[in-house]
């Protein structure tokens, strides 16, 4: 039994630690420096992944899990997928369908005053 | 346990799984809470994509135009407002937080009482402030730039259903950690796990909890606020 619990260098945190706000750094830095379309939509999905897998991996210490804990809590999430992709075709549906029978908005938007 | 592959004999890898998987007996060789705890955040895991794709499912299907994030939530301090401001303040409290929570577990491991309170309390005290910065963004959203769950002046009304929903959920499961936290603090504190015999893994298993509040954030701050 690995009763001995999680057990590692303190190094490796304060390594991961930095780089966790570097990654975030650089992803706030995406909305300041204002990049749009493609690029912007691909440094936000790449930092997010980033982050979130060195989270799971060292700080919630997955990477030193069995391959059977692994797989039980990892593979699940991945169908969450699916759900995306039909609500993504759902939703342009609801949007075409809005458009059809309503129009197009007509709505005006004010300023946000700070 | 660093290396898996030579725990009590048990087979690694692909031929680890079927061992694991067709005992008579466990299947997860971690303490139960461990194990327990980690399919209550794979259940959290669905639930909060299950708010964020209804969160895209809107913004996609609204016709009117979805308001800016980074200028909704830009805040000034007297020049001009910078943009996201308070949330990029926020995503670094609560990474400075899980830092200081993977410490409190190691120095649980380590048997050190005194720091594994400490950094306890720190991780507790930095997720308070947390939601306090997120009730005065709520104030400010409500009260001065006038967003309900049904409405709001910048554009789509879709808007504002999902920011409360999606945030004060997440909220929730902060202000929740934060007692969480404090509970199993003191009783390091106190001693009751050391008496009970444990190995101080309650520590881990309320680390594991904290880190996945962080983890939704991750995943909060890039589809809400950046996207």
């Amino acid at each position: 039994m690995a009763q001995e619990g999680q057990q590692h260098p303190l190094g490796i945190y304060f390594k991961i630690w930095i780089l966790l706000f570097v990654l975030s750094f650089f992803s706030y830095m995406v909305d300041y420096l204002n990049f749009q379309g493609a690029t912007r939509w691909t440094l936000i999905l790449l930092f997010m992944f980033l982050k979130a897998g060195f989270i799971i991996a060292i700080f919630m210490h997955m990477r030193w899990e069995r391959l059977g804990l692994k797989l039980a809590i990892l593979v699940p999430p991945v169908f969450i997928g699916v759900l995306i992709w039909l609500m993504a075709i759902e939703g342009n549906h609801t949007e075409l369908t809005r458009f059809e029978f309503f129009g197009e908005s007509t709505m005006v938007p004010q300023e946000v005053h700070h | 346990m660093s290396d898996a592959a030579t725990m009590d004999g048990l087979p690694a890898g692909g031929k680890g799984v079927i061992a694991d998987f067709s005992a008579d007996k466990q299947s997860f060789h971690v303490p139960w809470g461990k194990a327990m705890m980690w399919i209550f955040l794979l259940s959290d895991t669905f639930i909060f994509s299950c708010f964020l794709v209804g969160y895209m499912h809107v913004r996609i299907a609204a016709t009117d135009p979805w308001p800016l994030p980074s200028e909704v939530f830009a805040l000034s301090f007297g020049g001009d407002p910078i943009p996201l401001i308070l949330i990029a303040i926020m995503t670094f409290i609560l990474i400075t937080s899980s830092g200081t929570m993977a410490l409190a577990v190691n120095m649980g491991y380590r048997k050190d009482k005194k720091k594994t309170f400490w950094l306890m309390v720190a991780t507790a005290l930095l997720g308070a402030s947390f939601v306090g910065m997120q009730a005065f963004e709520w104030t400010k959203l409500i009260v001065d730039e006038g967003v309900r769950p049904w409405a709001n002046p910048m554009g789509a009304a879709q808007f504002g259903s999902s920011f409360f929903m999606i945030t004060g959920f997440h909220g929730m499961h902060v202000s929740a950690g934060v007692i969480y936290l404090l509970v199993v603090a003191n009783r390091v504190r106190t001693g009751f796990y050391e008496r009970r015999g444990d190995n101080y893994e309650i520590v881990e298993i309320a680390g594991l909890y904290w880190h996945f509040v962080d983890l939704v954030w991750v995943f909060i701050f890039a589809f809400f606020y950046l996207w």
